[in-house]
């Protein structure tokens, strides 16, 4: 085909094939289901692309994750060809023939015809892989295509359950594939394949990875006892059986099988492995085939069984095996799925798929029945039809093969496919012929749906006429192999020989047993691996309640209890066990510690006992200052100042919401709990109070803060070394902490404003109704008398505090609280003169600032948050220290200030406004 | 170092008393075990360096300054206490306005699967379902 010799690259093919999976939906709203014909041109041209390359080897490789040994690594031998050809070739088909088996109008159109051709894509990516780790992920896409297709109708249960069933056996036995690809990556050093079949790995591990390949591939494949997932990927609508489950899909399984065969045939467990599998399911299969009366589960269990030799074949890993393996993967990809077009076209026409309510139909459609005979000819294997060339050729491998078993793999595979022959018969007898007086009446079947399976049909009849130019193309492949005697050729004509007196053998018993049919034993097989999973999924499901209920008890009490007992348990055992007790203590450092100490112990203690949420608070409050006290006496005066303004801040922000709550506590629960919960509780304060006394004694080393003072001053310009820490040395810590002081505010608002348009009077606006009725007109006064001032001291705050007690917290936190003040004196109006700015703003600008000045010492070709110090003789203002720090810090204050205010807005003025609009 | 017991049995008893409060049901008695536990942690933060004058540079020696980088530790830690008591607050709030109390209840999805696992029964969430129209 010259005019396909085009220089197509094979990652721009699959490339196509995602485009067209993007542009689909928009295809079909145009042009409707005709759409698919166009969505059809992407594998049609990857065919045609391949076609011209018939002999050639073509291979491509660009880098992608080369640290995990992932390139696109893309390689097409025989082997691979024969696969492109297929899955392009059938998906093309396959895509036009959909256009008439769905109704014009039909729902999801659109995504069906995306992810078929997406399918289509990465199947062709698959066949082509030339890294295992490439070939898993294609492999998985595969998957999760194949388990949207057969969920095309999501609103059945059936079809979500075959759906999920196919997905989760097939992706369990892909991981077992990518752990069995990765020991064999990684012994050999390399996850090419043609770098491995150059250089095969040995090894014991070897057999570790032959089996868990195998076990995707077999699972792939539905071959025993994975075999369940696929007749009940059935549900899925009949083009996509045609495609996934005979044609592309379920040979991924036998490719690599294929694929790897030629190189790790000769290790242990391949060959028996195989050989077992696969005649055991062509057996079963095959069995239950004849006991089927839904044509389209005939055929789903006639795949299992052709999926079953195929394995078979493949496994006998040698040429002549080989050889045939290759023609029957064609021969059976080109009549099963002819068939099942044909069961979908007697489905749509008639409205049945029931070979006991069929009737008449041969003589009503005969086009289609000639269709459905020349298939069901070839998968008899009947000649001179594909499927009679490529059993010629097992049966020859078998026979003269060298390998132990041999033979009775033979009597295996003469039994299966005699069964083989009496279910085709089965299916065409039951499909077409006159069976009673009810005659089946089909709809006109349109000339342009007829003719896919028709091509398909022919194609069959076409490749056992051309068997021994296509046999020649094929033993590129077969000559991978160890060779083992005489090489065999495919032909049609082989003269008379053991093969043809057995082909004899089987069509006349097939025959004979089809006769015989109503007298077979009524044997039900245990062939069912569904009933395995079932009890899998019911146990797992079991588990997970079971687990869930015994830990997630949905208490909050319960959680934290367990949690703060690991802490008792484990921090205390260790306390006791091997901790460093240390050998000396002091009482204190002063004396006044001791008296503030008992103040906090006292607060807290009464805190615990008390019954009013207002006195609970209090309490809470006075211990707080009493821990400011405590900073002021071990030298830290930023503290004090903070702990003072934030427990005031904290106290005033709970009076809000307080004097909304009831005055008292609920009832407690029962004593019983009461005694656990104060048990753990002076168990949590023992261990913290052992944690601290070790903790403390343990420390031998030199702090890292001691050259920090030094630091401060000629790095950071600053004499406040905590200031300095703050927005200098450890400023990320400070960036991180604004902003989740803003993502706090945030919550508050988002909890309290409940709708958007409630967020308006987050900006000031004062709502209707919340006047400043009731409050004290001297109050407002001398509040608004010192407003100014305070704010005015809390900018003080800010900028000495790079060289005294102060900063941005401290400084925004005065200067909310002379915010707080304004509105305890005089409401949400006294707020909004004093504020007149969205709390958001003042939060975002804020963050902003600190980011900024970030930001701006990185673009000045310093470090992130690097501080500059300027050293300046102003005049009039006298000699000015500026340190860019202080922006920073100009950042926390606004942050702060925001804080504040979103928190009287919401705790203070919308839960007002909240209260009134209730009554 | 040696560890100072008035510190040890501060951060015993703060922390004893916030996590009683922790335990119980009333949003608002959480928050306050919230805060005590807080000062309990800044004090045991504390008590881990050396005890002296403030840290600025010009009023204390160098070798006679208290340890100031616990102290930016708590200081962070005291503003995002504040944060998080507002947050708190606000969920007692909400939770007051909608169900007319501040109490942490029991999730009531996390019950039903207790209760599953008490009758050694699944979840078969696919058989609650009645749309089943067969395959196609």
């Amino acid at each position: 085909m010259p005019a396909c010799a085009y220089p197509g690259r094979v990652l721009v093919l699959v490339g196509v094939h995602a485009v067209m999976a993007v542009v689909a939906p928009g295809l079909v709203r145009w042009l409707g289901r005709r759409a698919l014909y166009v969505v059809a041109l992407a594998p049609l041209a990857t065919l045609c692309w391949a076609l011209a390359r018939t002999n050639d080897t073509v291979t491509e490789s660009y880098a992608w994750v080369s640290q995990l040994g992932i390139g696109l690594d893309l390689r097409m031998a025989t082997l691979n060809w024969l696969l492109v050809v297929l899955v392009a070739g059938i998906g093309a088909i396959v895509l036009a023939y959909s256009v008439r088996y769905f109704k014009p109008d039909q729902n999801g159109l659109g995504r069906y015809a995306a992810v078929f051709v997406a399918f289509a894509g990465a199947m062709f990516g698959l066949v082509v892989a030339d890294n295992l780790l490439l070939l898993y992920v294609f492999w998985e896409l595969t998957t999760v295509f194949s388990y949207l297709l057969i969920a095309q109708d999501p609103t059945r249960r059936t079809n979500r359950r075959a759906a999920t069933q196919a997905l989760l056996v097939t992706t369990l036995g892909g991981l077992a594939m990518l752990a069995g690809f990765v020991v064999l990556g990684e012994s050999a050093g390399t996850y090419r394949w043609s770098e491995l079949e150059a250089n095969p790995p040995t090894g014991g591990h070897l057999a570790a990875a032959v089996v868990l390949i195998l076990i995707g591939a077999l699972s792939k494949s539905a071959i025993f006892p994975f075999s369940f997932w696929l007749p009940s990927a059935m549900a899925a609508p009949t083009p996509v059986s045609a495609y996934l489950h005979a044609a592309a899909m379920v040979k991924a399984g036998v490719f690599l099988v294929a694929l790897l065969g030629p190189t790790l045939g000769a290790d242990p467990p391949w060959r028996p492995l195989l050989l077992a599998t696969g005649v055991l399911t062509m057996l079963l299969a095959g069995w239950t085939t004849l006991r089927q009366n839904d044509l389209k589960l005939m055929l789903a269990y006639g795949t299992v069984s052709q999926l079953g030799l195929l394995t078979a074949v493949f496994g006998g890993s040698s040429r002549n095996a080989g050889l045939a393996g290759a023609a029957l993967v064609l021969a059976h990809a080109l009549f099963k799925s002819t068939l099942f077009l044909v069961v979908g076209i007697i489905d749509v026409t008639t409205g049945t798929r029931d070979l006991r309510e069929l009737s008449g139909l041969g003589r009503r459609a005969p086009a289609l029945a000639a269709i459905a005979v020349l298939a069901g000819a070839s998968m008899a294997g009947l000649p001179p039809f594909a499927g009679f060339v490529g059993k010629e050729a097992a049966f020859d491998a078998f026979l003269h093969g060298t390998g132990a078993a041999d033979l009775t793999v033979l009597a295996g595979l003469v039994i299966g496919s005699t069964l083989t022959v009496a279910y085709t018969l089965r299916f065409l007898w039951g499909a077409f012929a006159d069976k009673h007086q009810q005659q089946t009446r089909p709809t006109t079947i349109a000339t342009d749906w007829l003719v896919w399976p028709g091509i398909l049909a022919v194609a069959g009849l076409a490749v056992g006429a051309a068997a021994k130019p296509l046999g020649g193309s094929l033993d590129h492949y077969a000559d991978l192999f160890p060779d083992v005697g005489a090489a065999y050729h495919l032909a049609v004509w082989h003269g008379f020989t053991g093969p043809l007196g057995l082909s004899v053998l089987v069509l006349v018993a097939g025959g004979a047993l089809f006769h015989y049919r109503q007298r077979l034993p009524p044997i039900k097989l245990p062939f069912d691996g569904g009933t395995a999973y079932r009890r899998v999924m019911n146990g797992l499901d079991r588990a997970a309640v079971e687990t869930t209920g015994a830990t997630q008890r949905g208490s909050l009490p319960f959680y934290l209890g367990v949690i703060l007992l690991a802490l008792v348990a484990g921090l205390g055992g260790i306390l006791i066990g091997s901790a460093p007790w240390p050998d000396d203590a002091r009482a204190w450092d002063t004396s006044l510690q001791l008296v503030v100490a008992v103040g906090i112990v006292v607060a807290a203690v009464a805190a615990v006992r008390a019954l009013r949420r207002l006195t609970a608070m209090i309490l809470v409050g006075l211990s707080g200052y009493g821990v400011a006290v405590l900073f002021i006496l071990h030298g830290a005066p930023d503290l004090a100042l903070t702990q003072f303004l934030v427990e005031t801040a904290t106290i005033v922000m709970v009076v809000l919401v307080l004097r909304r709550l009831p005055a008292k506590f609920s009832e407690r629960p029962i004593r019983t709990s009461r005694v656990g919960r104060i048990a753990l509780g002076i168990g949590v304060g023992v261990v913290a109070a052992g944690m601290t006394y070790v903790a403390v004694g343990a420390r031998e080393a030199t702090p890292v803060s001691e050259i920090f003072p030094e630091l401060a001053v000629t790095f950071g310009g600053g004499d406040n070394v905590v200031n300095v820490i703050l927005v200098d040395i450890r400023a990320w810590d400070t960036m991180g902490e604004i902003s989740v002081l803003v993502v706090a505010a945030t919550g508050v608002a988002s909890l309290i404003f409940r709708r958007t348009e409630a967020l308006q009077r987050r900006r000031g606006v004062a709502g209707p109704g919340v006047g400043p009725s009731g409050q004290s007109i001297i109050l407002q006064v001398v509040t608004r008398l010192v407003f100014h001032p305070v704010v005015l001291f809390s900018v003080f705050l800010l900028f000495s505090g790079h060289n005294a007690p102060g900063g941005g917290f401290a400084g925004g936190l005065v200067a909310g609280l002379a915010l707080t003040v304004r509105y305890l004196a005089g409401g949400q109006a006294e707020l909004t003169a004093a504020a007149p700015i969205d709390a958001g703003i003042v939060l975002g600008a804020g963050l902003l600032v600190s980011v900024g000045t970030g930001v701006l010492a990185m673009l000045a070709g310093g470090q992130v948050l690097q501080t500059a110090i300027v050293d300046r003789h102003l005049p009039v203002l006298g000699d000015v220290h500026l340190v860019t720090s202080i922006f920073f810090d100009i950042g926390v204050y606004l942050v702060v200030v925001g804080l504040i205010l979103d928190i009287l807005r919401s705790l203070g003025a919308e839960i007002d406004r909240q209260e009134v609009a209730a009554g | 170092m040696s560890p100072n017991l008035t510190y040890v049995a501060v951060v015993g008893v703060l922390f004893a008393a916030g996590v009683i409060l922790l335990l119980e049901r009333s949003l608002t008695r959480v928050l306050m075990g919230v805060v005590l536990l807080a000062n309990g942690v800044n004090v045991l933060i504390l008590a881990g360096g050396r005890y002296g004058g403030p840290p600025i540079v010009g009023t204390t020696p160098e070798g006679e300054m208290s340890d100031p980088l616990p102290q930016a530790m708590i200081l962070t830690a005291i503003v995002i206490t504040l944060g998080l008591t507002a947050f708190l607050l606000a969920l007692a709030y909400r939770s007051w306005r909608l169900v007319g109390h501040d109490e942490v209840q029991d999730d009531i999805e996390d019950r039903r699967i207790v209760e599953l696992a008490e009758r050694d029964a699944g979840l078969e969430v696919e058989d609650v379902e009645d749309d089943d129209e067969g395959t196609s």
